[in-house]
């Protein structure tokens, strides 16, 4: 078992399909004990897909899986952790209604003693420096403490691969230092890591050797040597990718204000939003950056007009007060919105896209007297389709049918085409492969040249810089000062998102 | 009003309650596991048949329980095929079983209709049954506080995608937690043919299934609430055989009224609150669960 | 779930093929489950069979109980579906039924015949009435307190039932009726006009037929119906559109429940003529099955709703011609909807390919 010269896990030509959609197509894998490997490509690029077969949560169509040199396939969930894969989720594998003890008692085998257990997750959890309180509930915490529960979790299994999906998204940059450093100590006892990530900076500071995914298929296997960011780019993504250019406009009148607003939260664990003033105006875009989960939700469902019970202040939409207005009328008077959840809230998944032109679109001639145009929900689905670059066999597509970035083309495009005055984007490119991101960004500039409004809330900081005018943060339900993009820097943002929270977020 | 009536209607509402705990707890774990079963009722009369016909036959009590425990598990494990391994939507299920139930009792019992039962022992007022029932709610209170087995049904009901993450046995979990919903139903509905009534007559249950689903939301989804709630619907049961007794000058029909309209109050008390059931509804409850492989 | 069993997977999108083919499949299913439990019960399975399902309506007496039981269960389910549709769970219809059966007859009764011409529309109005007034209670509980339906709406039908049985054995009973618990008839002019001579189905068959009309604009064509919509199939995709969540709601049940007054009225001012403690052999939930095998689609529900009809009769045949008792009815229609949910399974899933071996 301690032969160090055998491999930990090793992956031979796994496949994996989805419909049409080769997902993993014949991947290998190699992480040896003790090595942190980094599994790198740009969202869309398989990553996840191979993450889930390799804890045993979905079945290869081919392939090998060995560990320790032993044939162990087909893995499922528990014979994976029986092996000593652990995983820590992006999405967290948590229960919001127990507390730390209990979440971690569940996927401990057998029934130790409570207070044991306590004890156990307090001895471990200060020894890498992620101090944890087991009798608290999941659902008071932070997403930075979540994740410090799913790794003690998972250390207290004793794995042998630690797998971690994306685990700096959630995290303010003080908070990813001392995860780094647990990391690092851990690998030096001998744990294996799996360090999954699109960011080329932290691979090159934590890993040694990196595995690198491109639509499905391994793009190279680089080592240190080649660990710069030009090549691990070229290898992501085949080709150097084309940016987008922010040219400098003066920006006109206000087109979103708000004044003192106050929104207390309905959710018991939810966000109160406390005291929101601020501007966005014509002709620029406006970017509030912050750690998820710090209100973001509550601020999008509040403009939107979706959530308004208890709110006080003002909200103006191109100076009309609709800070009672429901949702309609702040549409009718310019505001259009794409929500953070493509699926179920900004699509009807089970409708055709036609059908979904429709879900905002009544105003721009597609009702008359209160019956459906079917012939012209068809015409500006198509439209969308084309102006957009939607690839989809056709308007009577449904939303489901659609891959991430293509139905958020779609979305983005819906609202686009309603000639808005104001356009509130949430997490614009989230999971969204690099074509559609750099897509969906240009048109968003585009729209500030046509002297729209927009606000863009997104967590990628990068996407942030590349296409505001102004950037804010949004902490605990209170938004700093906006300030102009060459006025501050990606540090100083990422320091005010953490700032007095380095020790608990 | 003597003392003796007034025992008398405290054991007449203990007794009148019992039918309910047994369903109502039972349904409790389910929906902790995240099920929505609409079929108590249809189980609780095909258990009050089972049993009926049984104890009739055989002559003795036990085996009628046994035959209604299993008459309700037999159902529930039908739902649960459905909705758990055949991805049925719950809702539709559970009236598709409350209505086959009903049926499937009518038809079966025709030649039952209207037979006096058997009668039970007594133990202090009360027969064993009675304190089965009693003992059911601190047990299922400690099995989901206090035990492994609990943990998990919690879990599963806030979140089966992620208990199937961590490599639990979600649909094992959700086929033991209805079962045993149905076996408690089976119960409820043999005690009444056996004990309340006791005897058979078509549609004998009169919506104690359903009432004992809305007490499940009183409860809040805890196990002791259920009883407090049980006794409340009970004693509207009993108030309302006793109204001419005790003199109220109301029509009998409105009396009957009573039990559905309590239920009706008691749930707008509850749902008017989001943050209580927010915080103690189960999170997953009535949504398909179906584990991608 | 074990690897034995074949693995159910997620169609990419659901198959519409097999939305069509699954009522099919159930009713199939029945018609193999009524064989085998006449051969189980020792009838000739086909003589069993021929007495259930065409002896009934083999005659053109049986053609019109075919479609007199036929037209509550259609107009009952024409509204259910529109509220399904929008995810509003009104399982309360056999209440309202009873309600705009209680509302219409008092109008037959006391108000009607004072209204010369007027008297059957206003009746009809009052039914309708009735059955909105019965569903507006469970539609205010969910909207004002945010109290699900379901279960409501279910009580108010033991609730109705009792309100019924106090008039009909109190201030509406029938003086000359030797007590029994019923109210005297209803003036000649107002019972509903028959279809034909010679049968019991009356003019109620248009009614659901203009219903089936209005409901296929209603889901097919209208805004308000896709607003519906969208809030049963993504609640949050109507928050986010603006579509108001109370107002589907209240639409949903007014609708629903005033469709089901109108077949309680229709039912009491046809074939019975009069209100008594029991007018419904359980239409009010056979609907419910009605709608959902169905499609919840008009045309749909009309089929189905003949289909139920059928069954209906086939019990009441049954229990004449073969000594089974009517309530054999019953646990067709639970079966019936089990078959459908279960066939349904593979509308939105198939099962998974074995991994194939990939060529080296």
């Amino acid at each position: 078992m301690n032969d160090a010269a055998l491999p930990r896990l090793q992956l031979r030509g796994i496949t994996r399909r989805y419909g049409s959609v080769l997902a993993n197509d014949g991947i290998d894998l190699t992480v040896m004990p003790g090595e942190i490997h980094a599994l790198l490509g740009e969202n869309g690029s398989g990553k996840s897909t191979l993450s889930r077969i390799i804890c045993g949560l979905t079945r290869p169509d081919a392939g090998s899986i060995e560990w320790e040199g032993r044939d162990v396939a087909p893995l499922n969930p528990s014979r994976a952790r029986a092996l000593g894969i652990g995983m820590v989720f992006q999405h967290f594998a948590l229960f919001e209604s127990l507390t730390v003890a209990e979440n971690i008692a569940l996927s401990l085998q057998g029934s130790g003693r409570e207070a044991e257990l306590a004890a156990r997750i307090k001895e471990v959890s200060t020894r890498y420096g992620l101090p944890l309180d087991p009798a608290r509930l999941v659902a008071s915490m932070s997403a930075g403490e979540r994740q410090r529960v799913e790794i003690v979790r998972c250390l207290l299994q004793q794995p042998r691969l630690l797998i971690l999906d994306e685990p700096t998204s959630v995290l303010s940059p003080a908070a990813i230092g001392v995860l780094f450093g647990a990391l690092r100590q851990l690998a030096a006892e001998g744990l294996s890591i799996l360090f999954i990530s699109h960011k080329l900076d932290e691979v090159r500071a934590l890993c040694a050797r990196a595995t690198v995914l491109r639509a499905g298929r391994v793009a190279g296997t680089p080592g240190p040597e080649a660990f710069d960011n030009a090549s691990l780019l070229r290898l992501m993504l085949g080709a150097e990718p084309a940016a987008c250019r922010l040219e400098p406009q003066s920006a006109g009148a206000p087109m979103l204000e708000l004044e003192g607003y106050v929104l207390p939260s309905e959710d018991p664990f939810g966000i109160d939003l406390t005291d929101l003033s601020f501007a966005v105006h014509a002709g620029e875009i406006a970017g509030i950056a912050g750690i998820s989960g710090h209100g973001q939700r509550e601020l999008v469902a509040a403009l939107a007009g979706e959530t308004q019970r208890g709110q006080r202040g003002r909200l103006r939409i191109a100076g009309h007060d609709v800070t009672d207005l429901p949702v309609a009328a702040r549409r009718a008077v310019g505001l259009a919105l794409v929500p953070e959840e493509r699926l179920g809230r900004g699509a009807v998944v089970s409708m055709s896209l036609a059908g979904n032109a429709l879900l905002t679109g009544a105003r721009h001639g597609l009702v008359r007297r209160g019956f459906i145009h079917h012939a012209a929900t068809h015409a500006v689905a198509q439209r969308i389709i084309s102006a957009f670059d939607v690839r989809t066999p056709g308007t009577r597509a449904t939303a489901a049918q659609l891959s991430g970035g293509n139905l958020q083309k779609f979305i983005v495009g819906r609202e686009i085409m309603l000639a808005p005055r104001v356009l509130v984007v949430a997490q614009p490119t989230w999971g969204v492969d690099v074509g559609a991101a750099l897509r969906i960004r240009q048109s968003l500039i585009d729209l500030r040249t046509q002297g729209c409004g927009v606000l863009v809330i997104s967590e990628d900081l990068e996407e942030l810089f590349q296409i505001c005018d102004r950037i804010a943060v949004i902490r605990d339900g209170r938004l700093s000062a906006f300030q102009s993009r060459a006025e501050t820097s990606l540090q100083q943002i990422g320091q005010m998102m953490s700032a007095g929270a380095a020790v608990h977020a | 009003m003597s003392g003796s009536y007034v025992i008398a209607l405290i054991s007449a509402t203990v007794i009148a309650a019992t039918p309910l705990v047994f369903a109502a707890v039972g349904e409790l774990v389910a929906e902790r596991a995240g099920v929505l079963n609409l079929g108590v009722e249809g189980m609780m009369l095909v258990g009050a048949l089972a049993a009926f016909i049984v104890s009739t036959h055989s002559g003795s009590l036990l085996l009628g329980f046994a035959a209604g425990a299993g008459a309700g598990l037999a159902l529930a494990l039908l739902f649960a095929l459905l909705t758990l391994t055949l991805q049925t939507n719950q809702v539709a299920t559970g009236l598709a079983l409350t209505l086959f139930g009903s049926g499937l009792s009518a038809v079966l019992g025709r030649p039952y209709a209207g037979h006096p039962g058997a009668t039970m022992p007594v133990l202090f007022h009360f027969d064993a049954a009675v304190y089965l029932a009693l003992a059911m709610v601190p047990f299922t209170a400690w099995v989901l506080n206090r035990t492994r087995v609990g943990l998990l049904i919690r879990a599963v009901g806030e979140s089966p995608q992620t208990a199937h993450a961590l490599g639990k046995a979600v649909q094992s979990l959700r086929y033991g937690a209805v079962g045993f919903g149905g076996l408690l139903s089976g119960l409820g509905g043999a005690y009444l043919s056996m004990a309340v009534t006791p005897m058979w007559v078509e549609g004998l249950t009169a919506g104690r299934g359903w009432i004992a689903l809305a007490l499940v939301v009183f409860s809040i989804w805890k196990p002791w609430r259920v009883l407090l709630g049980a006794w409340l619907f009970g004693g509207m049961t009993v108030l309302q055989l006793h109204a001419q007794a005790l003199g109220l000058p109301v029509p009998g029909e409105f009396m009957s009224m009573l039990p559905y309209l309590a239920t009706i109050l008691v749930l707008v008390l509850i749902c008017r609150n989001p943050r209580l059931l927010r915080l103690n509804q189960p999170a997953s409850l009535g949504r398909p669960f179906h584990a991608e492989h | 779930m074990p690897d034995w069993l074949p693995a159910l997977e997620r169609r990419p999108a659901p198959s519409s093929v097999m939305r069509m083919a699954a009522p099919l499949l159930a009713a199939l299913a029945i018609t193999l489950t009524a064989l085998l439990a006449f051969a189980a019960l020792d009838l000739s399975p086909w003589s069993g069979l021929y007495t259930f399902f065409i002896s009934p309506i083999a005659s053109a007496y049986g053609v019109g109980e075919w479609l007199l039981k036929a037209t509550p269960l259609a107009l009952c389910a024409l509204g259910l579906s529109i509220a399904f549709r929008a995810n509003v769970w009104n399982i309360g219809a056999e209440g309202q039924f009873t309600a705009g059966a209680i509302t219409g007859g008092g109008v037959a009764l006391y108000l009607a015949p004072q209204l010369g011409g007027a008297g059957v529309p206003v009746m009809l109005f009052a039914g309708i009435a009735g059955g909105m007034l019965w569903a507006a209670i469970p539609a205010w509980l969910r909207t004002r307190f945010n109290t699900s339906e379901i279960l409501t709406s279910l009580m108010l039908v033991y609730v109705a039932q009792l309100l019924l049985a106090w008039l009909m054995h109190g201030h509406w009973q029938d003086p000359q009726g030797f007590n029994y618990p019923q109210s005297r008839a209803f003036d000649d002019a107002l019972i509903l006009p028959l279809l034909a001579d010679g049968q019991r189905a009356t003019s109620a068959v248009w009614m659901t037929a203009l219903l089936a009309l209005a409901t296929w604009v209603l889901v097919r064509w209208s805004y308000a119906g896709y607003r519906m919509w969208v809030g049963g199939e993504a609640p949050a995709a109507a928050r986010y559109a603006g579509f108001s969540e109370a107002r589907s709601v209240w639409l949903g049940m007014l609708i629903s429940g005033g469709a089901a007054g109108l077949a309680g009225i229709a039912e009491v001012a046809g074939p019975i003529g009069r209100l008594q403690t029991s007018i419904s052999p359980g239409y009010g939930f056979a609907a419910i099955i009605v709608a959902f095998v169905g499609r919840l689609h008009p045309l749909g529900v009309v089929l189905a709703a003949l289909l139920m009809s059928l069954l209906y009769l086939g019990g009441e045949a049954a229990q004449l011609e073969l000594g089974l008792p009517a309530a054999v009815t019953g646990i067709f229609q639970g079966l019936l909807l089990f078959y459908l949910l279960a066939a349904d399974v593979f509308t939105h899933y198939r099962l998974r390919r074995p991994p194939v071996a990939r060529p080296a």
